[in-house]
């Protein structure tokens, strides 16, 4: 079997169907490690971004881990906040700009450990913004430590063997603590773990936002995203590794839709 | 072996950090790792003929390696596994 050339476009007629980026995205370069899902979720947000009509009308407020590097290369408006602060800042955002598109870009660590009285207050108050978690299980920017959303037996730099209940606790599950309360309008959980779960998640991403748009409240979209350095498995393994461990815990699909029961 | 070539690729292998990913994501299964690596060291993936332009492995790739064309016109890959553009 021969190998096909794809170092240059093909020479004979071809339509592109799928870019490099998006175009929200001003460069293809970045820093994380190989494996890491957290580029493949913001590719997705993004892209939904510009299918809405939103890329000049929203504001990222993003927290603290690896995904801050986007940064300096999103072409949306970004502001960094505090640790798990986005969505207490996101708040003030919404409430002076309601025409605009608020939405979070959070880490586990960021939301359920270091701010999860935030986004719990920002639900019971209803805000309409839009909060994308991406969730790996483990402070992937400081080394890959527990977070309060590690599964019990995960391995991480400080649960070596593995989170045990007895010492550790039990994992937080957001998106059902989000869920239950009557602030939220959405509440998803996607992974992109494959191609077939990238294409649903996009599915997810989009409702949080037209829920934003339609002023029902918070939504809030749990992304599984792969952390192969910070799991110690290799790159190549990471997305069986993660529906072993956190898809078990964390059970993709929608959680609520006011849309859907509302009629 | 495939018969037609439905699309192709642009693969950025110098961006590509080896993670794997692409390879099972690719339906028809004409993605496979090289055997050097790029100037980083990291193996990349290769395109063999039969590639029907899904886009499944430039949407679960982390590091925007791929650009994805659909031909016109299929084209039939020959007796010897090539494309017979």
């Amino acid at each position: 079997m021969s190998i096909v050339q794809t170092a240059k476009p093909p020479s004979i007629p071809s339509k592109k169907v799928a870019d490099f980026k998006p175009s929200l995205l001003q460069t293809e370069e970045h820093h994380l490690c190989p494996g890491c899902g957290e580029p493949v979720a913001i590719r997705m947000v993004l892209e939904v971004i510009e299918e809405l009509g939103l890329a000049q009308k929203n504001v990222c407020v993003i927290g603290h881990g690896c995904y801050g590097s986007f940064v300096m290369t999103m072409d949306v408006d970004c502001t960094l906040c505090l640790h798990g602060r986005a969505p207490a800042v996101s708040t003030g955002i919404k409430r002076m700009r309601p025409d605009v598109a608020v939405w979070t870009l959070q880490g586990d660590g960021d939301m359920t450990s270091e701010g999860l009285a935030e986004i719990l207050h920002a639900t019971a108050r209803g805000e309409n913004i839009t909060c994308i978690l991406l969730n790996n299980g483990v402070f992937g920017d400081t080394g890959g430590q527990m977070t309060a959303s590690s599964v019990v037996g995960q391995r991480t730099k400080n649960t070596l063997e593995g989170r045990d209940p007895d010492y550790h606790g039990y994992p937080i599950v957001i998106g059902d603590m989000v869920a239950s309360m009557q602030g939220s309008a959405f509440v998803a959980r996607g992974s992109v773990h494959n191609a077939a779960a990238v294409a649903q998640t996009r599915r997810l991403i989009r409702k949080g936002f037209e829920r934003q748009q339609e002023k029902r409240g918070l939504s809030l979209v749990e992304i599984l995203t792969m952390c192969p350095t910070g799991w110690f498995v290799p790159a190549a393994g990471g997305a069986d590794y993660m529906m072993e461990s956190l898809g078990k815990t964390y059970p993709l699909g929608e959680i609520k839709d006011v849309a859907a029961s509302a009629g | 072996m495939r018969t037609v070539s439905r699309g192709t690729l642009v693969i950025d292998i110098e961006r590509c950090k080896g993670c794997e990913l692409c390879i099972p994501a690719c339906p028809p299964g004409v993605l496979a790792m090289s055997k050097e690596g790029n100037a980083l060291g990291y193996l990349y993936p290769e395109l063999s003929p039969g590639c029907t332009g899904c886009t499944a492995c430039q949407q679960v790739c982390p590091d925007f390696v791929f650009e994805v064309y659909k031909y016109e016109t299929a084209v039939p890959v020959s007796d010897d596994g090539t494309e017979a553009a």
